[in-house]
């Protein structure tokens, strides 16, 4: 099995107050966390590269909790999520994919109240590389006002033979939410959409 | 002061070219996104934006030291930067970051003799501002010359300021070009 060699971590954190609408009460916090991990499949292919999700378990618990420590500490707290990974250019959109299953189940074990599919996104891309990380409600996909995004990236990766790995964790919906739509109390929370 | 958003980010590496970074190298970042009060205006006085330098360097050093994680004392550098909208200048960055925004900012890490470096741009949002860093006693260490980026896709708007300060806990990851070190430093003059 591959060893996970991480070579950084990153944490951004978005304290939104308002954005030029009434300000809430409680701003909207949201969280990525970032690693870069050695691509043990950079430059060939590989067919069975399977193994590699369960060796990636631990840093997706770790990286779930830093989300959670960025956050405040209380898990409680989390509404929204979403998942993403920037594969170095050595590497295949495949790679990226490992990140899944990993990734998603790290949030979903911190989160008491996760029903939902995490919504991910994932590219090959250079070092600086931008992405995108959708975000939903962790309970209910369809909650509307939690259909959110966070970009993210890391300056200096990934190099050509690295994965950037991301999870990302909000505290709310859109700050000046407005267009209808199921609403986080409505939710029956029993089939991970409504 | 009108402010939109804020915007952390702590970076920690543990490894380069496969080398142990051993502490890992730490440094953070808060910025804050606020409105610029003289956007499309000619401001002689720009006592307004001081006066916000001020206590951004209070909120803004809280917040980098908070995401550092680590003691006050522990801190080694520092630096500030400001990414002005299109409908700004470049002087209301200069007064944000120089007359008014370093003493609070010494006070939250517990002092700092040296200068604090400082970039400043115009730009439009998810422009790239890189914040320089040094040491925060001895401008001249030169494991601590280092910098970090900062992109945020919605900011500045044409009429927001983005602010931002950066600590740091230690060097560059793995520093081998010489020079003064962190432990040969007198601290007296803020250069060595």
């Amino acid at each position: 099995m591959p060893e996970v060699k991480v070579r950084k971590t990153l944490v951004q954190v978005e304290t939104i107050l308002h954005e030029g609408g009434p300000a809430p009460e409680v701003p909207q916090k949201r969280a990525a966390a970032m690693a870069v991990i050695e691509n043990p499949y950079a430059g060939g292919y590989v067919e069975d590269i399977q193994p590699f999700m369960k060796d990636l378990e631990p840093l997706g618990a770790e990286m779930a909790q830093m989300c959670i420590d960025a956050l405040g500490g209380d898990a409680s707290v989390i509404e929204g999520y979403g998942k993403g990974a920037i594969v170095g250019v050595n590497g295949e959109i495949e790679h990226g994919a490992l990140w899944h299953v990993p990734g998603g189940y790290a949030m979903r074990d911190s989160i008491e109240k996760s029903m939902a599919i995490v919504p991910s996104t994932k590219k090959v891309g250079a070092a600086g590389t931008r992405l995108d990380v959708p975000v939903t409600h962790t309970n209910a996909s369809y909650v509307r006002t939690h259909y959110d995004a966070v970009e993210v990236g890391v300056p200096d990766a990934p190099r050509p033979n690295e994965l950037v790995l991301v999870l990302v964790m909000t505290t709310a919906g859109r700050i000046h939410a407005r267009i209808g739509g199921l609403t986080k109390d409505q939710v029956k929370g029993e089939d991970g959409l409504r | 002061m009108k402010l939109r958003k804020i915007v952390t980010l702590v970076e920690e590496t543990r490894t380069e070219m496969g080398r142990e970074v051993s502490p890992p190298a730490r440094r953070s970042l808060a910025a804050a996104v606020i409105a610029n009060p003289f956007a499309g205006v000619w401001a002689e006085d720009l006592s307004e934006l001081i006066e916000t330098g001020e206590a951004l360097g209070k909120l803004l050093g809280d917040e980098a030291l908070a995401a550092l994680g680590c003691a006050a004392t522990d801190v080694e550098g520092y630096g500030k930067a400001a990414l002005v909208g299109e409908l700004g200048e470049l002087e209301h960055a200069a007064a944000l970051l120089h007359p008014k925004l370093g003493a609070p900012l010494r006070t939250v890490i517990g002092g700092g003799k040296a200068l604090v470096p400082s970039s400043k741009a115009i730009g439009r949002a998810g422009e790239i501002l890189d914040v320089p860093l040094g040491h925060k006693d001895a401008a001249y260490v030169r494991s601590h010359f280092d910098g970090m980026r900062l992109r945020i896709s919605d900011a500045p708007r044409p009429g927001e300021i983005v602010v931002a300060v950066a600590l740091q806990r230690t060097g560059r990851p793995l520093p081998r070009v010489g020079g003064l070190t962190h432990d040969e430093i007198e601290g007296a003059d803020g250069l060595r």
